[in-house]
């Protein structure tokens, strides 16, 4: 087994590319590909984000007529809606954890030279661009983007009479999401197979770090899910441009028969769904281990009950194919599954609260240091409580009725799984800038970053549950034509404000990211002093990772304040600490 | 660094907290028999939950000041990896709080959605297209006559909207409206169907919400407790006059109603 693990890894010391094309472009090295997903999910980012502005602005102000777009119909609202979501969830809260950061430190936090298979490795990433270009070009096609929402429900979504970018605008979007499942099944291959065969020596399963371990399981969940999402997508196409029925029944449009018969709308929910939860789990998980690790790192003390946040990770990803059908408890679906899909949705919450008192309990006795990456991991679990307080509410069919659809369930969703994953992913740029581009961030910038974010995103989604409470429904364009709804303008125009100066903030973090690279201060190889594997070699590290040779690992991921050993932490190819620990 | 930090956290927290304790927004006063019950789990499940948000959150800000890196005067760190008993206890304890909460709302859950509606309940069939609502009433021999596809005629609106087959018998006494009138304190039992997209029927104030799906006959049942006009809104996304697929729910005494849909029968003869 030894000379065969041996024998795999050497075959991948491929010696560096020279040319700038086979270097930076079509390069076959994780990091560069990691790089290249980062600055992907980083423009895909700012169109979201931009997107959510312009909806923010049109809510208060209908008749405001905005640049570039002019007039705001509801259409177009619905479109920023529909695009908005898209593209944050697939070309973000996808891409940046997993693609971004996964293929940068998985294969160097296990002592692999390099993915398993990096011809894939590079085909996914192209494979995903290509996506993220045809999702944009259905702004610029006949009729626009689509209005149907990122959860495409069909009938509104199968056919090009149900409004405005139903046409040619729905059908990139549907070919867009296929190419991005078929990225991300490529991508989620490889993680698997070079989590479980290229480890270095003495890198067991249970001292992997839980950032591997959240990756590893990320890319199960991704394997599951893309391609039934892949393969709903395709009949949904042939919905759509061949005639066939699979989720359209008979229905007329405007009182005109469509031809389709027979056909069940219910069908695409529940194949969406099945991707649509793990999904869920898909961009939390990867920020999960993140910060898991940088509580552990910057209390400089071993994360509280490793093995049990393994097996919560575990229990997360096997319930997370179990739920899906909590967000259907109104479709018309039989109420007694509503009901056992109910208790599964209460049971995978238990998991959820062990990891959240395990951050806790990292936290208690240790020594903790407010560097930046630590506030927004901090920030991490503030946001997973409250994000996560909602969901025994949605859970419950009987509190569903009055707070499904309704505002409730943004308030819910965008501080879980969006702005919860979106801190990871600042929490991991800061952590492992230095070891990407040798240099520090600033860190008063990110202070400023990390204040207008936090308090940010608790003004925008904390008064949406109290919209949802009232009953105000998710992507209305216009709330004047219900008379109830006039009292929770204001509310509305708080939120809007909110987001200003939120997103203000952002271009805070943009600046740093830029000016750091090029005039931030020098790092040395381990700047915080932290025990895994990417921190023993150079910075930024050489093209095989580890220069030439293979790291040895003799001791646990998270060996901080260890008790007679002359530094604060032992690093996981140090001398072994000995069984007493 | 650590102060702010508590200071911030436990800020936010109050705040929030606040805002649903003095209930400055809140659900819209119930309407139906089932409105006080949902509501009643409501407030144990806000309870409950926000007794674990403030705690956690509260422990989080204070754990960050306290244990915060204080140089040389710093406490020794605790080398520790865990506490299984305490694993334990935390596990059980969130399993029977969560899977308590949802047993306690089933039974309600059971009497909204698993039982069929009482023999004598008031039929309505409510039919959702962009971006309409309209109600059907079976007339006095308690049937709906026949609909057809074909017939059907959107900016005619009313029975040709629906499609109505007048050559059918049972149709003849039909009632299409574009508001929703029913009599206070009867059960109504509404048949949801749409013709073009998925559309949700929600009457925030009778707790009641359920998607209308093409090809499908939904029967769903609730019972209004009190008389007044009350607001219907599309709650599925379905295309862009969403926000504006608005209706009226007119909950009136039995006599007004019967005198109301007789007269409605009178039109049509």
């Amino acid at each position: 087994m030894a000379t065969h693990e041996f024998a795999a890894q050497e075959s991948h010391a491929h010696p560096g590319p020279q040319g700038f094309v086979r270097k930076w472009v079509f390069s076959l090295d994780h990091k560069v590909i990691g790089l290249q997903y980062y600055f992907l999910a980083l423009a895909a980012v700012f169109v979201g984000m931009f997107l959510s502005l312009l909806m923010r602005i049109h809510l208060i102000w209908p008749t405001l007529a905005l640049p570039l777009l002019g007039d705001i119909k509801p259409e177009t609202y619905l479109t920023l809606v529909t695009m908005h979501g898209t593209i944050m969830v697939f070309f973000v809260l996808t891409t940046a954890p997993q693609g971004g950061f996964g293929n940068y430190f998985l294969p160097i936090q296990i002592g692999a030279p390099d993915m398993a298979f990096p011809v894939l490795n590079m085909l996914s990433f192209w494979t995903t661009l290509l996506g993220f270009i045809v999702m944009i070009a259905a702004f610029f096609v006949a009729g626009g983007a689509p209005l149907h929402g990122w959860t495409g429900y069909a009938p509104l979504s199968a056919m090009q009479s149900t409004g405005p970018g139903e046409g040619l605008g729905a059908d990139l979007w549907i070919i867009s999401i296929a190419i991005f499942c078929i990225g991300a099944l490529m991508g989620a291959l490889n993680f698997i197979t070079t989590t479980l065969d290229m480890r270095a020596k003495g890198m067991t399963m249970m001292r992997l770090p839980l950032t591997v371990w959240a990756w590893f399981v990320t890319a199960i969940l991704g394997l599951l899910a893309f391609g039934v999402l892949l393969s709903a997508g395709i009949l949904l196409l042939m919905d759509r441009n061949l005639g066939t029925s699979f989720f359209v029944p008979l229905v007329t449009i405007n009182g005109q028969l469509t031809g389709h018969k027979g056909g069940s709308p219910l069908l695409w929910q529940h194949l969406f769904w099945f991707f649509g939860h793990p999904e869920v789990y898909i961009a939390i998980l990867p920020a999960m281990g993140m910060c898991s690790q940088l509580l552990s790192v910057f209390s400089r003390k071993p994360i509280f009950g490793y093995k049990a946040m393994v097996y919560a990770i575990l229990g997360i990803g096997f319930l997370g194919f179990m739920v899906w059908g909590h967000h259907m408890f109104m479709s018309g679906m039989s109420p007694y599954t509503a009901f056992a899909f109910s208790i599964m949705t209460m049971g995978i919450g238990v998991p959820s609260a062990i990891k959240t008192f395990n951050w806790l309990g990292t936290l208690m006795r240790g020594r903790i240091r407010f560097t930046s990456p630590m506030l927004f991991a901090i920030g991490f679990v503030s946001l997973f409580v409250s994000g996560g307080i909602s969901g025994p509410f949605l859970a419950q069919p009987v509190l569903d009725i009055q707070l499904h659809d309704t505002y409730f369930v943004p308030a819910h969703f965008h501080l879980i799984m969006g702005v919860a994953s979106i801190f990871g992913i600042f929490a991991a740029t800061y952590y492992w800038f230095p070891k990407m581009f040798g240099r520090m961030m600033n860190e008063s910038m990110a202070r400023w970053h990390f204040w207008f974010s936090f308090i940010g995103t608790y003004a925008i989604f904390m008064p949406m549950h109290y919209l949802g409470m009232a009953g105000m429904p998710r992507r209305y364009s216009q709330l004047t034509e219900v008379t109830y709804l006039h009292g929770l303008i204001p509310l509305q125009k708080f939120i809007t404000y909110a987001a200003f100066v939120t997103i203000a903030g952002q271009l805070i973090f943009l600046v740093n990211l830029f000016w750091s690279m090029f005039k931030g201060k020098q790092a040395s190889d381990n700047p915080w002093e932290a025990t895994t594997l990417e921190w023993t070699t150079a910075t930024p590290p050489p093209h095989d990772n580890f220069g030439g040779h293979t790291p040895v690992v003799h001791n646990g991921p998270y060996e901080y304040s260890v008790p007679g050993a002359p530094r604060d932490y032992v690093m996981q190819s140090d001398p072994e600490i000995g069984p007493a620990h | 660094m650590g102060l702010v930090l508590l200071i911030i956290i436990w800020l936010i927290t109050f705040a929030s907290t606040y805002f649903f304790i003095a209930k400055t927004w809140w659900l819209p006063a119930g309407a139906s028999a089932a409105a006080a019950g949902i509501d009643h789990h409501f407030t144990t499940t806000f309870i409950l939950m926000g007794i674990v948000f403030v705690a956690a959150q509260v422990s989080l800000g204070a754990l960050v000041w306290i244990y915060r890196d204080r140089g040389s005067s710093s406490s020794k760190v605790t080398y520790s990896h865990g506490n299984t008993k305490l694993e334990i206890v935390w596990t059980l304890l969130t399993t029977i709080l969560f899977v308590g909460l949802n047993l306690m709302s089933s039974s309600i859950w059971a009497s909204e959605r698993f039982r069929p509606a009482e023999p004598d309940a008031v039929r309505v069939e409510v039919t959702a297209m962009q971006f309409a609502w309209y109600f059907r009433y079976p007339g006095p021999d308690g049937k709906f006559g026949a609909t057809n596809p074909e017939l059907e005629d959107a900016s005619a609106g009313g029975e040709a909207a629906l499609g109505l087959d007048t050559k059918d018998g049972a149709s003849k006494d039909d009632v299409v409206t574009g508001t929703m009138v029913v009599p206070v304190n009867r059960e109504i039992e509404v048949i949801l169907r749409a013709h073009d997209v998925i559309h949700s029927f929600f009457i925030p104030t009778m707790r009641f919400k359920q998607d209308a799906v093409p090809g499908l006959a939904i029967r769903m049942h609730f019972t209004p407790i009190q008389t007044g006009d009350y607001e219907i809104l599309c709650a599925e996304l379905c295309g862009l006059g969403h926000y504006k697929m608005h209706g009226m729910l007119r909950v009136v005494s039995q006599e007004e109603f019967d005198k109301w849909l007789a007269a409605r029968e009178a039109e049509k003869q």
